[in-house]
């Protein structure tokens, strides 16, 4: 991937030459296909109509936030454009590390001329976030070790006998402590407030100890897929992109278990701090990328859901696969049966904390 | 002696000025050179890793954040008893309201939000919220539209958590890195046995580190005895060969240690091929202490490996001929003549491989599981994810003093000067 990249700006800055005062734009994200989908979407067709902006790639998201307040304490911010989940979006917005979004005035309306407020909703979570995909944590599970009644549902996940086997489930309490509570009887609408308690959490946890011995706990997103395709887990949690790529591209007997996924944003922010000419020129940058055509592009590559209501009629077939795209989104009708949305608020004020207890219960 | 003493002459140079004198006028000036020699080394380590370092361990003690977006108020709790159980008078919601008028305008106060969120979940919430309100507040009956918008302004623990983080440097991060907390009592207590965690894994860290260690000497003696005992050819291809992995890519081996070690791995496969090990109970090798053992020796071997060759090759051979023709065995010979002279060896890469491995992060993170991650894992969760930038540099300087406090007592029974690189 770095050499994609590399290969990329390498090519981008041939393409570039004759304009002669190219500038750079240092563009932050994730790396890997999702990297690729933006760049295919957003940058080339951007650099195509911009030939004096030279768009560069920083696969630094996921420690985004640590660099970010770091470059802001030096005075020496050197990044343009920042891709990063909402909730990190949230606490760069109350650091003071990213800057303040008028939607109505910083971003493009939908065709149809509905401003961006509403054609984004209730996705703009924070004053400083650009929602850009809609992605959900959701399990895969093997089809070839489940028997011959597959789990159609979350608390399949808990249930050891009728599903022996390992389980992997990623390493903090976010979305774990949710799917214990809702196992162990919880109605969906109380899970915040019972977790809002001591007992709470101490209910939530023990219902996770059923199945302490059984789980291979990850923190990257790729591992999951990994060991599913190696068969060291019968089900697990990741993205579902992920998991898109895992049963379509490389034709592994897994299938998704959509119940119960959890949806979560992904989107740009601007980093506070930036030169006034460096500002405009990220911000014409997100003006372009966040438009209803190029959300809508961006499923052509990578299976999330554009953030906008008016790119849903748009999304098309896969570019490489030819496959329709729509069934495969987590927004889809068929897939969205039962779903939470990440708690930004709760999390924002509950996470140090819960992370300290789930931790001391990982170690235990 | 004292008459010997006085009546000898004085030495002095031919132009009469003593001798001790010009001895030291000349060392001076050559010492003078030497250190305006190292002058810019020092000036760079100073400037890019001695303060940068002496800055972030300043943090785990720095909390002015609390009287600096809220000076009126911390002023105003000043009389306030937070022993009381009662919450605090209008002159203190007055002095908020001002304070916070003026943070919303900069966005300070969902920073402050954040930072007492650490002490206290819910205050970052709360911050946000009145921060967006406080703008529109009415003059006077300050208590009341506080209440108003949130019932937590009603609380005594709220003010007690932003009284007893007001002064502009706090021992909380550092009673954290311990799992000690303070009590409402203004007294000190452990926090409760489900949230104690780090203690544990200071102590998992230094066992896990010495584990490893001691396989690397184990491991590494016989490869580097051999490697000194061959002929040059032979032993500079074997030399390549414990390089290459020193040159591979970190995350490259510690992926192939999940091939190899994996339920459904290469080791686990062949064992039941073999027959030694039952299909349904297959080896647990990964996400474990053992992972994190096996996949952490060999990362740190070469560090062991390295040392030990280039002390083992000073060493003549003559010493164990000249030990058997004495009729000693070759054991004895060995024991008695030829390891004690690699103990300086042994020295240099016990202290290269266990400074490392206590350090050591990505490969627990990924070959660990929750048995066999370190104490800077936490530490790498609370600068990149929590941002809670004061209990990271509180723990990195518990671990920094429990480092140097090691290798003040190597110093104490091995002797630092008995450590040789080469």
């Amino acid at each position: 991937m770095k050499l994609k990249s590399l290969l990329i700006a390498a090519t981008a800055l041939t393409v570039s030459v004759p304009a002669a005062f190219a500038e750079d734009m240092t563009i932050v994200s994730w790396g890997g296909a999702y990297s690729a989908s933006q760049n295919n979407a957003y940058h080339k067709p951007y650099m195509a109509m911009n030939p004096d902006v030279n768009i560069i790639n920083d696969e630094s998201s996921n420690e985004a936030v640590a660099k970010l307040r770091a470059m802001n304490e030096a005075g020496n911010v050197t990044w343009d454009v920042v891709d990063v989940v909402a909730s990190d979006a949230i606490r760069l917005c109350d650091e003071g590390l990213a800057v303040e979004i008028d939607p109505d005035k910083d971003l493009a309306p939908a065709p149809d001329g509905t401003p961006a407020s509403e054609d984004f909703g209730d996705l703009l979570v924070s004053e400083c976030f650009i929602p850009q995909i809609v992605y959900s944590t959701t399990f895969g599970y093997r089809t070839d070790k489940v028997g011959d009644e597959p789990p159609t549902d979350i608390c399949a996940v808990f249930d050891t006998e009728k599903y022996p086997g390992k389980r992997s489930l990623e390493k903090r309490p976010i979305n774990n402590v949710e799917w214990a509570l809702l196992c162990d009887g919880v109605a969906k609408e109380d899970i915040y407030d019972v977790l809002s308690t001591p007992e709470g959490v101490d209910r939530a946890l023990a219902k996770l100890d059923t199945i302490k011995d059984d789980v291979i706990w990850w923190s990257a997103g790729a591992e999951t897929p990994q060991l599913l395709a190696d068969g060291e887990v019968v089900m697990g949690s990741t993205y579902n992109g992920r998991l898109f790529s895992v049963i379509e591209e490389q034709d592994q007997p897994v299938a998704m278990l959509w119940d119960a996924q959890v949806f979560d944003l992904d989107g740009w922010i601007i980093p506070a701090g930036l030169p006034e000419d460096r500002l405009k020129r990220a911000m014409d940058y997100i003006y372009f990328a966040t438009d209803t055509q190029r959300l809508a592009d961006q499923a052509k590559y990578i299976s999330y859901g554009p953030a906008r209501k008016s790119s849903a009629p748009l999304v098309g077939k896969h570019a490489d696969l030819g496959i329709e795209m729509a069934p495969h989104m987590p927004t889809d009708p068929n897939n969205a049966k039962n779903t939470f949305l990440y708690n930004y608020e709760w999390w924002a004020d509950n996470r140090d904390d819960l992370d300290a207890k789930f931790q001391a219960w990982l170690t235990q | 002696m004292t008459d010997t003493a006085e009546t000898s002459p004085v030495l002095t140079t031919r132009d009469g000025v003593p001798l001790k004198v010009s001895i030291a006028r000349a060392t001076r000036r050559q010492k003078l050179r030497a250190f305006l020699l190292v002058t810019p080394l020092l000036l760079f380590i100073l400037i890019t890793f001695t303060a940068p370092i002496a800055d972030m361990l300043y943090r785990s003690v720095e909390n002015d954040i609390v009287s600096e977006t809220l000076p009126e108020t911390v002023v105003a709790l000043e009389v306030w008893d937070e022993g009381s159980g009662e919450i605090p008078n209008e002159d203190v919601f007055a002095a908020l309201a001002r304070d916070l008028k003026i943070a919303a305008e900069e966005k300070t106060h969902t920073r402050l939000g954040s930072r007492l969120n650490y002490e206290n979940p819910g205050m970052s919430s709360l911050f946000r919220k009145t921060g967006r309100r406080v703008k529109r507040m009415d003059e006077g009956n300050y208590t009341e539209q506080f209440i108003d918008i949130d019932e937590d302004w009603g609380t005594p623990k709220t003010w007690q958590v932003i009284k007893q983080f007001s002064s502009p440097v706090t021992a909380g991060y550092f009673l954290a890195a311990v799992d000690a907390e303070r009590t409402p009592e203004d007294g000190l207590g452990f926090k409760e046995s489900d949230e104690r965690i780090y203690l544990f894994l200071f102590w998992r860290t230094m066992l896990l580190s010495v584990t490893i260690t001691v396989m690397c000497i184990l491991l590494g003696y016989p490869i580097a005895f051999l490697l000194s005992n061959l002929p040059m050819r032979t032993s500079n291809l074997l030399m390549i060969l414990v390089l290459l992995p020193f040159w591979t890519s970190l995350l490259v081996r510690t992926s192939a240690w999940k091939v190899l070690l994996q339920q459904q791995g290469v080791i686990n496969d062949t064992l039941v091929w073999v027959g030694l090990v039952a299909d349904d109970s297959r080896l647990q090798l990964i996400n474990n202490q053992t992972g994190t053992v096996i996949a952490m020796t060999h990362i740190l071997l070469p560090f062991m490996i390295l040392p030990l060759f280039s002390v083992m090759k000073t060493i003549s051979p003559t010493y164990m001929r000249a030990a058997k023709s004495m009729g000693a065995s070759d054991w004895y010979a060995f024991w008695r003549v030829y390891f004690p002279q690699t103990v300086p060896g042994i020295g240099a890469g016990s202290i290269l491989v266990f400074i490392l491995s206590i350090g050591y992060y990505i490969t627990p993170e990924l070959v660990g599981g929750t048995s066999g991650i370190f104490i800077s894992n936490r530490i790498a969760y609370h600068i990149s994810s929590s941002l809670n930038w004061g209990l990271a540099a509180a723990l990195g300087v518990i671990l920094l003093t429990v480092v140097l406090v090691l290798y003040w007592l190597y110093d104490r029974i091995v002797g630092i000067d008995n450590v040789k690189l080469g």
